[in-house]
């Protein structure tokens, strides 16, 4: 199973959409103080909770936290499985030395020279910040009359020619004609046939090569 | 095979996989028309479709699409749902005191580094009238002194604060105490400086203030006012401080491990230590902000109730979570 590990860009970002919902839980709490007494005693409470345990809370509820999950990220253990308390509670106290000295500058040193994008926090947690699944396209490849290429093709082609016909839908015609030319005046369809095909004609050439891989005769 | 052969054999594995995925995620405890008992049985089905994909070379869509049925499965399967209550109830009365049991080393360090300074600074300053100066500034001795002074409603808290409800003093307590507590913990990751630091100042601070009221004749509203809560709070600094250590620890003597497996291990440890010092720092909030203050119970019970204390910590952390253990 493999991983998308992100990096500090969009964690920057999605640090700074968890600032703004920070601040605005924040905004709803100072009217607390109004009411004297108890009113500040829960603001100070609820400071403390948002100040401590906000990543932690969203983290056990659904692996990210808002800004996390605006971004697309999640937040695993190091062997994929979704983050349990003890874990998010060491990476998440440990944002209090990964901030120092300003903004982060301990946890971007340490995750510019880790080679899973770690900060401390995470490395003393044991955890990983990745992307989490997007949504599929679709994937479906587009009808041709199989074609059988010329000679074997080695699994790297197939994939290529695969990826080729998936993806085909999604390009514009003109580059699926571009891209068809390259692959068929490589010799990726096998060599000793007609290489000096265009445009239209080697892009239906490409897709019959990727039927008769995917489909059969 | 090929691929358009595989998926049609195998197809409806992928789409009941899926679809008792979306049943599952869209609620937290999903009902009985929901059939758990396949998740397992179904994830391993489908994890070989997506090795048998892989290795035969479909479509990388397929196996893209294979693979994030897969993960999904697996963070699914995986899912860590903690029983809070009972599971918070078991750490306080057995697995934070067996925790500390552990690194009783380290306590006693930390002990030392914090109980140190403070008691040294308290006798150098209850002989020196001046020598707290060196260390706060005039106006903030002048607020400790109009804390504790003897004409006071409310002890503990200065002129401004008479009036303030004990509630807002316990959220205030919990904010401030909890909040040296883990950054004690968390800053000892920097080679244990950062733990060292705040466990020597806070200890030099706290004798400065005491020894120095001491000195001005404000010891009975002083040592009533924190004998309640002291035990609790102090000893939670001093376990905040061992964790911090424990960090410090992974890296400096790592022992057989790596440093990063060392940090692993030692974390998981400190993370308890700095769990259960924070519950000691709620309750010792709420005697802080209910009892201690209150003026009207006489100073003599609060030293009994404050040795009782001391007495009561030392046999919860020295004792509790043994009685499970199986004598053989």
């Amino acid at each position: 199973m493999a991983l998308r590990l992100a990096g500090p860009v969009p964690r920057a970002a999605a640090q700074a959409i968890d600032w703004l919902i920070r601040l605005i839980l924040y905004l709803v709490l100072a009217p607390l103080a109004a009411f004297s007494g108890v009113g500040v005693g829960l603001m100070l409470l609820g400071l403390f909770l948002v100040e401590w345990f906000y990543p932690v809370w969203f983290e056990l509820r659904s692996g990210a936290t808002p800004g996390k999950k605006a971004m697309g990220l999640l937040v695993v253990h190091d062997d994929g499985t979704p983050v349990g308390p003890s874990a998010s509670l060491i990476r998440n106290l440990l944002r209090a030395l990964d901030f120092l000295p300003l903004f982060y500058a301990t946890g971007l040193v340490s995750m510019l020279i880790d080679r899973d994008f770690r900060r401390l926090g995470d490395l003393a947690a044991g955890t990983l910040v990745v992307y989490a699944d997007r949504p599929q396209g679709d994937r479906h490849i587009p009808e041709q009359p199989p074609r059988a290429p010329a000679g074997r093709l080695d699994t790297d082609s197939q994939q290529a020619i695969l990826d080729f016909a998936e993806r085909s839908p999604r390009l514009s015609r003109a580059r699926c004609a571009e891209l068809a030319e390259l692959a068929v005046g490589d010799g990726l369809i096998g060599r000793g046939v007609d290489t000096g095909k265009h445009g239209e004609a080697a892009v239906a050439d490409l897709l019959g090569v990727a039927n008769w891989i995917a489909r059969g005769r | 095979m090929r691929q358009q052969q595989f998926e049609r054999d195998n197809a409806h594995a992928w789409t009941r996989l899926r679809d008792l995925l979306t049943a599952l995620e869209g609620r937290r405890r999903p009902g009985p028309e929901v059939p758990l008992q396949r998740l397992a049985p179904l994830l391993r089905q489908v994890s070989g479709h997506y090795a048998l994909a892989r290795s035969r070379g479909y479509s990388p869509g397929l196996i893209d699409e294979l693979h994030q049925l897969v993960r999904r499965g697996y963070r699914r399967l995986y899912r860590v749902r903690p029983a809070w209550p009972g599971q918070l109830l078991e750490f306080a009365v057995a697995g934070f005191p067996r925790a500390l049991r552990r690194h009783v080393g380290l306590f006693w360090l930390a002990c030392a580094l914090f109980f140190g300074p403070m008691a040294a600074m308290g006798l150098a300053c209850a002989r020196d009238g001046g020598l707290i100066y060196s260390l706060l500034e005039p106006d903030q001795v002048a607020q400790y002194e109009s804390m504790y002074d003897p004409t006071n409603v409310k002890l503990g808290r200065d002129a401004e604060r008479q009036a303030d409800t004990d509630f807002m003093m316990f959220g205030f307590y919990v904010r401030n105490n909890v909040g040296i507590a883990l950054r004690t913990f968390a800053w000892g990751l920097a080679f244990g400086v950062g733990s060292l630091f705040v466990l020597a100042t806070n200890g030099l601070f706290t004798g400065a203030v005491a020894g120095h009221l001491t000195q001005l004749g404000f010891g009975t509203p002083f040592w009533s006012f924190v004998s309640g809560h002291g035990s609790l709070e102090l000893i939670a600094i001093a376990i905040a401080g061992a964790a911090g250590l424990l960090l410090a620890k992974a890296l400096l003597a790592p022992g057989r491990h790596r440093r990063a497996a060392a940090l692993r291990a030692n974390a998981a440890e400190a993370v308890l230590l700095v769990g259960g010092a924070t519950l000691m720092l709620l309750l010792a909030a709420v005697v802080e902000a209910f009892w201690s203050s209150s003026p009207v119970i006489p100073p003599a019970i609060k030293y009994a109730v404050g040795a009782l204390g001391w007495l009561l910590v030392g046999a919860y952390l020295s004792l509790a979570g043994r009685v499970g253990r199986r004598w053989t």
